[in-house]
């Protein structure tokens, strides 16, 4: 039953898995949908769904199912004049509710479509409170105000929620995960970022009390205090933002992953460096990239130790000559000995764990002013875009080397 | 079904259909219920809610960054046996006296059947979740001190809220019923303000709405005024006997609304741009 909507979800990218789909199959079978389309609609979604994130996938994929149910704007005016003095809303009772369905049952959405074409060829003019044609108030499949157990509602206002409007109107468009989000957010994605020292190495100067405890009750209460190694964070972190003009638009969610970074207490060391879309021979330590405040690329390679990890932001996207060219740099006054390209090949090898964070939407990479260097930058980093998912998957890559 | 229930909501909560859909299919299939949602919606009384409505007993275990699962189910106070051991009267030898049971364990061994709420469990270390899964799907546990084994006589009605401060693993999620609170519309809202101040004027409270909602729209704030701060500002708008044309114009006591330095300016430029003038504002803004 249903098996279609199961993989019409897993297509959407809902990770529906087998458990849960017995369990809707349980529910079902309680009877919990209350045989109705939008009882089905809420309980798929509370037994199958596990985060408001994909509820907009949900919602598109219900739609994609039970498709056909829509109203299409044109008939809307066709149908509107049938629909002027309407009967009063009719409140059906529980009971009423339930010999209906008795007696219409659920309806298979092709016929009921048809049918519906079929009625707005033949009908002729409004009819209210019956059983068969577009009106209101009354047991008719398609029309207002009235029940059905899964109809199709025409104008008016809701009683009954059909579900697949319900599902149309995709209330949680905005919760997507692909979508860019909050300095929260980003901590919370940040925070995956660790591991943990083994308890293999340091020095035991921790006291573990609950060992203590153990062992001094079973040394029969003469105090026998345990040591152990304590537990640490071990990541190490080197960020490399680009402040160039071309990142002005981006600066919100950048200073938003900026904020998130330094909030985040937990890497044993950070490091920030700025660079005006390609690094060379200087790393600039604030964002106004003023050469009298820089480090040399060089040094800060040979200082921090390979298992930094580094995260670089920036759109990649400039002339082609800042990276293949010799004195190829923004900064005319700065000349630079080795193209830009050799500087990513450098940094690459010298930090193993390494990812390059792009806030362009990633549809537009192949398109974009500078989906040349998009792609040479791509072609020494893994890249990713900076949203939520992104971040996500881009520090999954930097827990493993590539 | 012999212990079917259906939780209705009670007086003073108001509850969504679908919220309350999710609630009895969570009771029904017998699944936990984990609630997620914007801060202040209602995720934590709602399990008082259901409580009352059932006429349960609520047993809540609030979790905090510290806490293990361990903790929920039993303690065995070793302390409390070696300092008996060596300066108290009483029988060391009983180790039952010195296992306590948890919030976890105490619902198990009720006699009735109890509605546990598992508070914020994204507060706790993030395999916290995974250490409890056998023991709320089959609802029994094992304590080695003492060989006894630990089951539910009647089946608790758990209700698990998080606020997404760490992913949940999916192993958990697989296990769960999941509801997310939206946040109330206008007219919900409405409702919820009538039930804790029944008494309010319709004038003085479709006014606080309006400002409500427009200061919720205003684009850029950090955290956006939640249901209970709602709440705490129109008590202090009826306390401080605000005139409602006042309260769109100049929204009083902003500082019942926004908690932040940074959305505090925010929302006061973009009153101050929706072109309000200015002669009265000095007096009554802020605490």
């Amino acid at each position: 039953m249903y098996t279609n909507f199961f993989y019409q979800l897993r297509r959407e990218g809902v990770p529906v898995s087998i458990t849960e789909w017995m369990t809707l199959m349980e529910a079902l079978n309680g009877g919990l949908a209350g045989s109705s389309l939008s009882g089905f609609y809420y309980l798929a979604r509370a037994v199958l769904v596990k985060s408001e994130s994909h509820f907009d996938q949900y919602d598109l994929a219900f739609q994609n199912y039970f498709r056909g149910i829509e109203t299409p704007a044109q008939l809307l005016d066709q149908v509107s004049k049938w629909m002027e003095n309407p009967l009063p809303p009719k409140m059906f009772s529980e009971e009423e509710r339930n010999e209906l369905l008795n007696k219409l049952g659920l309806p298979d959405w092709e016929s009921l479509k048809s049918a519906l074409d079929e009625r707005l060829r033949t009908q002729d003019g409004p009819h209210h409170g019956g059983d068969k044609w577009v009106g209101t108030g009354g047991t008719s499949p398609f029309g207002h105000s009235g029940f059905h157990p899964g109809g199709v509602r025409i104008g008016g206002e809701s009683y009954g929620q059909s579900a697949v409007k319900v599902a149309a109107e995709r209330n949680y468009r905005e919760y997507r995960s692909d979508k860019t989000l909050g300095v929260r957010q980003f901590e919370v994605a940040l925070r995956k970022l660790r591991q943990f020292s083994t308890r293999l190495d340091g020095a035991k100067d921790q006291l573990d009390l609950d060992d203590t405890i153990d062992k001094t009750c079973k040394n029969a209460g003469k105090l026998k205090l345990v040591w152990t190694r304590p537990r640490k964070n071990t990541v190490k972190l080197v960020v490399l933002m680009d402040t160039g003009g071309s990142m002005a638009p981006y600066a919100k969610i950048c200073s938003q992953l900026f904020s998130a970074v330094h909030k985040s207490s937990h890497f044993k060391d950070l490091k920030f460096f700025y660079f005006h879309n390609c690094f060379y021979d200087q790393l600039y330590l604030d964002a106004t990239c003023s050469p009298r405040r820089a480090v040399k690329t060089v040094d800060t390679m040979h200082l921090l130790s390979k298992d930094y990890k580094v995260i670089i932001i920036g759109d990649a996207a400039m002339a082609p000559s800042e990276l293949t060219m010799i004195d190829g740099n923004i900064f005319w006054d700065l000349g630079n000995e080795e193209p830009g390209y050799t500087w990513l090949e450098r940094l690459a090898k010298t930090f193993p764990y390494n990812v390059w964070l792009n806030p362009i939407p990633e549809k537009y990479w192949e398109r974009v002013h500078g989906y040349h260097t998009i792609k040479m930058v791509q072609s020494v980093f893994p890249m990713y875009e900076l949203t939520l998912e992104g971040l996500d998957q881009a520090i999954k890559k930097l827990m493993v080397r590539k | 079904m012999t212990d079917h229930v259906s939780y209705q909501g009670t007086d003073d909560y108001i509850v969504s259909n679908d919220l309350r859909n999710s609630v009895n299919i969570s009771v029904a299939l017998k699944r936990p219920l984990l609630i997620k949602g914007e801060p202040g919606t209602g995720k934590t009384v709602l399990a008082e809610s259901i409580a009352r409505s059932l006429g349960l007993r609520l047993l809540i275990w609030n979790i905090k960054s510290t806490t293990k699962a361990q903790d929920g189910l039993y303690v065995y106070d070793t302390v409390q046996r070696l300092y008996d051991s060596q300066f108290g009267e009483q029988n060391v030898s009983d180790i039952k006296r010195y296992i306590k049971l948890g919030k976890l364990g105490e619902a198990f061994e009720s006699t009735e059947r109890v509605v546990l709420l598992i508070d914020e469990i994204d507060k706790a270390d993030l395999e916290f979740p995974n250490d409890l899964l056998w023991e709320l799907d089959v609802m029994n546990f094992y304590i080695p001190e003492t060989g006894e084994t630990i089951t539910t006589k009647h089946r608790p009605i758990v209700i698990i809220t998080s606020n997404a401060e760490k992913e949940l693993p999916d192993a958990f999620l697989r296990r769960c019923i999941f509801h997310y609170i939206d946040f109330p519309d206008h007219a919900m809202m409405e409702e919820i303000v009538h039930v804790h101040f029944p008494e309010l004027e319709s004038k003085l409270l479709a006014e606080a709405l309006k400002s409500f909602y427009w200061l919720r729209s205003v684009a850029g704030l950090q955290k956006k005024p939640s249901t209970s701060e709602l709440l705490d500002w129109v008590q202090a708008l009826t306390i401080g006997g605000i005139e409602p044309d006042r309260i769109s114009k100049e929204i009083p006591f902003l500082g019942a609304l926004l908690k932040k330095n940074q959305d505090f300016d925010l929302a006061l430029r973009q009153l101050h741009s929706r072109g309000t003038d200015s002669s009265s504002r000095a007096n009554s803004r802020g605490w």
